[in-house]
């Protein structure tokens, strides 16, 4: 099937995007692509640039002052243009944080927030529903959209944040390690949401659980020590990797 | 011998360290019981609603009242958007590694040290000589109107000397705030300014709110920065206008322990002006203190 398709578009692609923190070199030359569709998971032991990768798709870095260089395009734009939308960019590649964040307001308010920065003050109840039926949480707060977001459990308000940013319909979907501190339950009902959004959106899913990347990604990107070791479809960079480290790192000989 | 010797002078500090302490307490317990013995008794609804009369040895304290929540109500609309507005841009504006931030900072700090009566001077010469003198010459013909002592000016001095305690509140109440939580916002597409309004103003208005009443309670018992630039030693009505000068608190009991014709008569109105100005502060100091340990419960959750 493969053979016959067209090839792929790519929904964002970085191009030897060179990241420093003073001296350090965080991510050197990496040109890696987000294809439509896809899940592309980034993998690779701590301090490997994962987590710079992803935040330099939304210009996150900008906060943090780190050096970017290279170019990452989006809709045909390079994004690290200075001159670049940063709040518009930000509502179409939106990000889910490893630590769940809901702010201490109600579940909806949290929804809505996004919106609110676009459209100002607005009740959006269908998409509230819909991005809450996506991402698995309607069923459990539909009664009490009204109370305090804080009171929801880890999972929940992962899930919750999750459907934060799902409010805004992105065309790509960035997240930072979403189920480091879930609970397996909670952990699989995102990643079932994620088969689903996929139809809409672009997902990059950043973790370090080498077998969550094996099971929800089309394709899989192998980062070490900054550098782009390895990318290509899951089920070959798990069963026949083409470098010796990818083979020992997915195999758990190291990192 | 040795380790009695020891022995001897631990205890005699515990005993020294807890007699000073002792004192203190009895200090402020004398101070406060004495005020409240004296004037408690002349306190009545009479006293609370009517002026002063016969020389301020008989009558009510209803207009330094009135001139006071009204200096204080003005102070408040001067500094609290100066304040804030301030400590937002320290705090999220000003560039991340600018060497002008520590020393705006400090500068700020600093105005805290500064005594009042030169805040007092400094308005009256700024304040009325060249604002209030310099709108007369524009606007009014050189006819006298703004260019004299006033509750406006009054005002803003004593803004100007509690803006400090605003500044300093806000900007600890944003700091609070997790990095996280801009990071969403941002992420979700906000601009800096509905950063600010959307996600940390919400969650700093209860250390805003404690800074601003501090402030209200140090403005209420403040006369130096108040005598040259707006307080009156008596008033037959209470101000009208911006550009009036009004009775306050502070100042009267100044006026009333001074320059009395007939102290035997002045003093339990003396005493009991004294336990009004008391009570106020005491009861906004108070209620700044509820207002911090309700945040404080409430960001523990």
């Amino acid at each position: 099937m493969s053979s016959v398709a067209a090839p792929p578009k790519e929904k964002m692609a970085a191009r030897n995007l060179t990241v420093r923190a003073g001296k350090t070199v965080l991510l050197n030359k990496v040109s890696l692509s987000v294809l439509e569709h896809e899940i592309l998971a980034v993998i690779g032991p701590a301090g490997s640039g994962k987590t710079t990768f992803l935040r330099c798709l939304n210009r996150l870095t900008d906060l943090e002052g780190l050096a970017v260089e290279g170019e990452i395009l989006f809709n045909g734009k390079n994004i690290l243009d200075p001159a670049a939308d940063t709040t518009d960019l930000r509502r179409r590649v939106s990000m889910v944080f490893a630590v769940p964040t809901p702010l201490p307001m109600s579940i909806a308010d949290n929804l809505r927030l996004g919106l609110r920065f676009t459209h100002g003050a607005g009740a959006w109840e269908e998409r509230i529903e819909s991005s809450l039926r996506a991402s698995f949480l309607w069923d459990e707060v539909k009664d009490r959209l009204g109370s305090s977001a804080l009171d929801l459990s880890g999972g929940q308000q992962q899930r919750l944040c999750l459907a934060r940013s799902l409010m805004l319909q992105p065309d790509v979907l960035l997240l930072d390690e979403p189920c480091s501190g879930l609970d397996p339950i909670s952990t699989a009902k995102i990643e079932e949401a994620l088969q689903g959004l996929k139809k809409s959106m672009s997902v990059v899913l950043v973790t370090n659980n080498v077998k969550q990347a094996s099971r929800t990604s089309d394709r899989t990107a192998f980062l070490l020590m900054g550098d782009l070791i390895e990318v290509g479809d899951t089920g070959q960079v798990f069963t026949n990797p083409a470098q010796e480290r990818t083979a020992d790192y997915v195999s758990g000989r190291f990192g | 011998m040795k380790r009695g010797w020891i022995n001897f002078t631990s205890h005699a500090f515990t005993v020294l360290t807890g007699i000073a302490c002792f004192g203190v307490i009895l200090l402020v317990a004398l101070i406060l019981g004495n005020i409240l013995w004296h004037g408690v008794g002349h306190i009545s609804w009479a006293f609370l609603t009517t002026a002063p009369s016969a020389g301020m040895t008989e009558g009510g304290i209803f207009p330094a009242i009135f001139g006071t929540a009204f200096l204080v109500i003005l102070m408040t609309i001067a500094v609290v958007p100066l304040g804030v507005s301030t400590a937002i841009y320290l705090q999220e504006y000003a560039p991340a590694h600018s060497r002008w931030v520590p020393l705006v900072r400090m500068a700020i700090q600093n105005l805290a040290g500064v005594p009042a009566i030169v805040f007092g001077l400094f308005g009256l010469g700024f304040f009325i000589q060249f604002v209030g003198r310099g709108l007369d010459n524009f606007f009014f013909n050189k006819e006298l109107y703004f260019g004299q002592p006033a509750i406006l000016w009054a005002a803003l001095t004593l803004a100007l000397l509690t803006l400090p305690t605003v500044v300093v509140a806000t900007e600890e109440a944003l700091r609070v705030v997790p990095r996280a939580h801009r990071e969403v916002a941002y992420s979700l597409g906000a601009t800096r300014w509905q950063m600010v309004r959307h996600v940390l103003l919400p969650q700093a208005t209860g250390g805003i709110l404690t800074g601003t009443i501090l402030a209200v309670s140090r403005g209420a018992g403040e006369v130096a920065p108040i005598l040259f630039t707006g307080a009156a030693y008596y008033l037959p009505y209470l101000p009208k206008k911006l550009n009036q000068q009004f009775m306050e608190l502070g100042y009267h009991v100044y006026v009333m322990a001074t320059q009395s014709p007939d102290v035997d008569a002045t003093m339990p109105i003396l005493y009991a002006t004294v336990l009004v100005l008391l009570v106020l502060t005491f009861g906004l100091n108070f209620t700044a203190i509820l207002i911090r340990s309700r945040i404080r419960r409430r960001l523990k959750r």
